[in-house]
């Protein structure tokens, strides 16, 4: 038997046995995972111990290097424990945007320090990470972005607003994006910095969201001083670290739609329209969207599977996360749509018992912005025109 | 298995892209068209073909082929699709030979496997009957006879059926339309008593018959795999074609693209390159990322019939419902993006167009497989 056989075995039966059967169900929501944190608390027993046993094996970063906090395994295995965790239904034990953004970025434009100090608090659930990129008037166009950083001894004193900050309301610390050379060319003078929300003159302003959620905030910076050390590679070549963290959000975001996935959609249309004698939905269009979505969704995740198997064989192209993330996005929305259109009225229930506070009207609402948060939609289609089809720049 | 060729499986593209886009680039098939040639193909090539082991290429090495699989065929029938080059690949060395591969006794194995191997032989399978792909409502009947069945019926949409040396014809033997029970696959000489073949000049200029069967006589021997059992041996086949005809399509739709994008590139209106028109850029791009990720589906569905060729149905219908809407857009919107060139017969891309149109019918259309994943899902 071959070591990746021998691997597969031990993993499965490792899981068995440790994986609690609450989290082998598909979550409801995405409050309904761990996202760590000073402040954090666990939703119930079944999470903690989850997440724990997994920590405890490295296995909540899988692929980083054991020295920093991770599992040490091969890309191989990797895959091995993704699909084994796959087959079972195991819930991810912990969402984090240290782990999903800001740990990559690290790994590659980070110093030795810094991986020391920041991946092992990541990769154990201790600091909950957020992204202060967007600003009031730097959004598609991020690099427009004003928030400055102005040099004072061995520290930068920051000053301006971000926007859109998610969760910056519970996040430990922030990976930021500021303006450290105002003379510049727009993309030449902007740093990439880390630090603490409970420093001196930071502090957020949450925003309501249309699910009724409000994941998000304005955040302020007045005089919030930071050590020249907490810059993340090269000051003023902070783009080049933002881009990189990017193509690691925006394949995290395309992938988004594998981790909500409910009962198959075919049976929920079951449920509410009825079946014809041979068994076929009553309601024909809808079947129709429903198989034509489920094509799609199928050829999504066998180019998914392709895109890691392409980036292992050194075969990718950088700029193929954002045709993912643009297909990926788009998929998703249209499968709450037709969630929604499935569940008819009862899918309407804003606020009670049996609709799970609203879940799923509030679910179809929140993936209206997977099109637009890590980039629009249009933004990523201008990406794989003009990088990888070398259309000629308007 | 990961998503991507091997180092064996991309040099055999290379060189299957090296001989069809030398000796049969879009003007070796628009030549035939223009010249009414009666073969519809070149036989020349279909030579050099078997010479370079693509006719054997599913013919098992015990009977002189090379024993490759379907991500093989696929490859080479991504290529035809670049170049839409008629051969009877598909009909001989992909469906026939998988059919006797898969369904035939030692005899027949030895009698048919080593002529297709080496070129000398050409195969068609005749299945449909009506407009739309529909395999159970086959109604082409088979009665038992002495020792052997009388054939009696019609087939529409034989892929080379007028120039086979050997036709695999599904017909019933029980049952009633609509039932998998009681189909079953005969080996029929095409010079047979009865039998007789039209040539359909079809709208892309590739070969197809109609044939028709006025008591056909055929001998027990030339049943292929059991009789009234014959459903799983064609499904399984078909699954195959299915899977090729995929391929030949992401082939085709790359092909269009390419040259779309390149004339974008190209073309100037109103001062500027049209693909600095953020309107055509985004198309563009959608289009690319649609091709990649039917790509990836139909790799997917040709490794699962290598690896798991009993659980290939799901994959293979989601390989080729998408392929048809890729292909479909790919060239409509290749069209559209060259304006009026693109509407003339002078210029390629009409070809492309109108092979797309057959290839989505062939084997199923997209709504076909979207029905059938639909019904593996219960739903
Ligand atoms: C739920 C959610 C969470 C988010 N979380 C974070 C976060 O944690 N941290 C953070 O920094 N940001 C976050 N964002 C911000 C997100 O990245 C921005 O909203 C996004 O980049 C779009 O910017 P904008 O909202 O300013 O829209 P705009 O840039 O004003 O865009 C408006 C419209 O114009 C279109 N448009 C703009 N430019 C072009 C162009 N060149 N070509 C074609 N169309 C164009 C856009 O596609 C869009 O349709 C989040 C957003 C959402 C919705």
């Amino acid at each position: 038997m071959s070591d990746l056989e021998t691997f597969r075995r031990e993993t499965r039966a490792w899981l068995e046995a440790n994986c609690p059967p609450e989290m082998r169900r598909p979550m409801t929501s995405e409050n309904d995972t761990y996202w760590g944190g000073r402040n954090a608390k666990f939703s119930s027993e079944p999470q903690r111990v989850w997440f724990e046993r997994m920590r405890d094996r490295g296995w909540t970063v899988p692929d980083w290097p054991k020295e920093y906090g991770g599992g040490g395994l091969s890309p191989a295995e990797h895959k091995v424990l993704r699909e084994e965790m796959a087959a079972m239904g195991a819930r991810s034990p912990l969402s984090s945007f240290g782990i999903w953004m800001l740990g990559p970025a690290l790994l590659k434009y980070g110093t030795e320090a810094q991986k020391k100090e920041h991946l092992p608090k990541i990769a154990a659930g201790l600091i909950r990470w957020c992204q202060g990129y967007s600003e009031p008037n730097a959004g598609s166009d991020l690099a427009s972005l004003q928030t400055r950083a102005e040099s004072d001894g061995d520290d930068y004193i920051i000053n301006g607003q971000k926007i859109w900050t998610s969760y910056a309301n519970y996040a430990d610390w922030i990976f930021c994006l500021v303006r450290t050379d105002p003379a510049a060319k727009k993309h030449d003078g902007i740093s990439f910095i880390l630090f603490d929300m409970a420093s001196k003159g930071v502090s957020t302003k949450p925003i309501l969201l249309i699910s009724g959620y409000s994941p998000f905030c304005e955040t302020f910076f007045d005089n919030v001083r930071v050590p020249k050390s907490q810059v993340v590679g090269q000051v003023n070549r902070g783009w080049d670290v933002a881009k990189y963290l990017l193509q690691h959000e925006r394949a995290m975001i395309s992938g988004m739609g594998e981790r909500g996935v409910g009962r198959p959609l075919g049976q929920v249309a079951a449920d509410s329209v009825g079946t014809d004698e041979r068994g076929r939905l009553e309601d024909t269009m809808l079947r129709s969207q429903i198989s034509t979505f489920e094509v799609d969704e199928a050829a999504l995740a066998a180019a998914a599977e392709r895109a890691i198997d392409l980036a292992k064989a050194g075969q990718s192209h950088p700029a193929f996360s954002s045709a993912m993330k643009y297909y990926g996005t788009e998929l998703n929305k249209r499968r709450h749509e037709i969630l929604m259109s499935a569940g008819g009225i009862d899918a309407l229930e804003w606020e009670s018992e049996r609709s799970r506070g609203g879940a799923r009207p509030r679910a179809w609402l929140r993936t209206k912005a997977n099109s637009i948060e890590g980039g629009t939609s249009e933004v990523m289609l201008g990406i794989v025109a003009k990088r990888i089809l070398d259309l000629p720049g308007a | 298995m990961p998503l991507v060729l091997t180092e064996e499986q991309s040099m055999l593209r290379d060189s299957a892209r090296g001989l069809i886009s030398d000796k049969a680039p879009v003007s070796h098939l628009r030549h035939l068209r223009d010249s009414k040639d009666a073969t519809g193909f070149s036989r020349d090539l279909w030579k050099a073909f078997a010479e370079m082991g693509f006719s054997g290429l599913l013919v098992p090495e015990s009977f002189g082929g090379s024993g490759l699989g379907c991500v093989e065929a696929g490859v080479v029938m991504e290529e035809i699709g670049r170049t839409l080059m008629p051969s009877p690949f598909l009909s001989t060395a992909v469906l026939a030979a998988s059919a006797l591969a898969r369904g035939g006794s030692e005899a027949q194995k030895s009698a048919h496997l080593p002529k297709i191997a080496d070129g000398s032989l050409l195969a068609a399978l005749a299945i449909d009957e009506g407009a739309k792909h529909r395999p159970l409502q086959i109604s082409l009947q088979a009665v038992r006879s002495g020792n052997g069945f009388k054939l009696n019926g019609a087939k529409a949409l034989v892929v080379d059926g007028h120039t086979a040396d050997l036709l695999i014809v599904a017909a019933r033997t029980g049952g009633s339309a609509g039932e998998r029970h009681g189909l079953t696959l005969f080996l029929v000489d095409p010079k047979a008593k009865g039998l007789a073949t039209e040539r359909t000049i079809m709208v892309d200029a590739h070969n197809a018959a109609r044939i028709e069967f006025s008591n056909v006589e055929v001998n027990a021997d030339q049943v292929l795999g059991e009789v009234d059992q014959g459903g799983a041996l064609l499904e399984g086949v078909l699954n195959i074609g299915r899977g090729a005809v995929a391929s030949e399509m992401v082939g085709l739709s790359e092909e269009v693209f390419g040259r779309t994008v390149t004339y974008l590139k190209e073309r100037k209106q109103f001062g500027k390159l049209i693909g600095e028109f953020q309107a055509l850029q985004h198309r563009a791009a959608q289009l690319y990322i649609d091709i990649e990720i039917t790509r990836a589906a139909v790799l997917k569905a040709l490794q699962t019939l290598d690896g798991d060729f009993d659980r290939a149905g799901a994959a293979v219908a989601v390989a080729k419902a998408r392929a048809g809407t890729t292909a479909t857009l790919a060239v409509q919107e290749g069209v559209q993006m060259h304006g009026g060139m693109g509407m003339t017969d002078q210029f390629d891309i009409g070809f492309f167009m109108k092979r797309a149109r057959v290839c989505q019918e062939l084997f199923g259309d997209s709504n076909y497989h979207a029905d059938q994943l639909a019904r593996t899902k219960g739903y």
